[in-house]
């Protein structure tokens, strides 16, 4: 890292960077300050549906995708398979695609092996804290994107293993623990939301997976209405700003409309 | 507490159906050239997935077939979705459900 240090340092100057990277850390701080109770969460909902705690460690270093991580454990408590759960989770993360689009024209020139490591943890807050980074000093940053990785992952993979820890103490179902999973659920899915057609997919999931469910089973109705609610969403006449306006594909390192759900996504809470 | 490995190959098949997405356009340049619907379904299947499973996982009981339950818990997910959108802050949104739920049943109700 401190020869690409080096290279970058030559094309701008090194206050700037300095500032934003105080910035940064200052931004990675406040995520770290919600990213480590939710990831307590997490660890209660994996705690319920009877992860032990090497698999709840090796859900949030591996896989590293909470919201994805919560509807695992609530799969796997209601005895889904692991073909449904690997459907949901593409699903959930498909957005990543965006990230990875507007990132790469700033990691282009890093070599292969770096690009390769780096992907692993482009979550919703590395993404938002690393191009607000790169923008600030209009130039790739490793250091920085590392710092804005690390603002996630550390506090989401110890809040884990420490909410499972400590929810084994107590009485999960007594404190109404028990509903902390739909209920982060719920709030992630609208922190997700940023126009009509969001509301409306949304909406129209949960109107296909509940009476399928009753009808062929919770996990056949999660699948259908994950995979219906989009094109319901998309049926929805488009509203300013709102999804669908999608430019992933100029490789600017903008992605047009995409900053209101990716950064309501991160207010929220979740890798 | 258990110390099996059941779930981790779990972890790496999650990790599989996630990686593609966050590395594809940074790995293969190019590759990120959807046809504009395709993108705009990839950022509607977030809210859809997670707003489906909220659904289920609150209003569907776990046995089969799947029976609807009404008590406490949809009151306080949409509680939880209230204090979200005013807070934009996930962490209140869930205490504030998991409190509604904790009274509700000391009062034994729900």
């Amino acid at each position: 890292m401190s020869g690409e240090m080096a290279a970058a340092a030559e094309e701008r100057p090194p206050e700037a960077v300095a500032d934003s990277r105080r910035k940064l850390v200052g931004d990675g701080m406040a995520i770290a300050a919600y990213a480590f109770p939710v990831g307590l969460v997490f660890g209660l909902a994996a705690l319920q549906a009877h992860y032990s705690l090497i698999d709840v460690v090796a859900n949030s270093v591996v896989a590293f995708a909470g919201g994805a991580q919560f509807a695992a454990a609530g799969m796997v408590k209601d005895g889904a398979s692991w073909l449904a759960i690997a459907g949901v989770t593409l699903l959930v993360n498909a957005r990543h695609l965006l990230y990875s689009a507007a990132t790469g024209p700033y990691t282009a020139a890093r070599s292969r092996k770096e690009r390769v490591l780096m992907a692993h943890f482009l979550t919703d807050e590395t993404f938002a804290l690393s191009l607000a980074h790169f923008r600030r000093i209009r130039a790739f940053d490793a250091p920085g994107y590392w710092i804005a990785a690390m603002a996630i992952f550390i506090p989401w993979t110890t809040g884990s293993a420490l909410g499972y820890v400590a929810g084994g103490a107590v009485d999960v179902n007594r404190l109404g623990l028990d509903v902390a999973f739909p209920a982060a659920m719920a709030g992630l899915s609208l922190g997700m939301v940023s126009g009509r057609r969001d509301v409306a997919a949304a909406l129209g999931a949960v109107a296909v997976a509940v009476p399928l469910g009753l009808a062929a089973g919770a996990s056949v109705g999660l699948v259908a209405g994950a995979i219906v609610g989009p094109l319901i969403g998309l049926a929805m006449p488009e509203a300013g700003g709102g999804a669908g306006t999608v430019d992933a594909a100029a490789g600017t390192g903008s992605v047009d409309g995409a900053g209101p759900a990716h950064e309501r996504a991160s207010e929220a809470g979740l890798p | 507490m258990s110390l099996s490995l059941g779930l981790v190959p779990l972890a790496f098949l999650m990790w599989l159906a996630t990686y593609p997405s966050r590395a594809l356009p940074m790995l293969a340049p190019g590759i990120e050239h959807l046809p504009p619907r395709a993108v705009a379904y990839l950022r509607l299947s977030g809210p859809s997935a997670l707003a489906a499973l909220a659904a289920v996982n609150c209003l569907l009981t776990s046995d089969k077939p799947a029976r609807l339950l009404l008590g406490i818990e949809p009151v306080a997910v949409a509680v939880c979705v209230v204090v979200v959108w005013r807070t934009r802050r996930l962490l209140p949104g869930v205490v504030a459900a998991v409190a509604v739920v904790a009274v509700a049943r000391a009062a034994g109700i729900g």
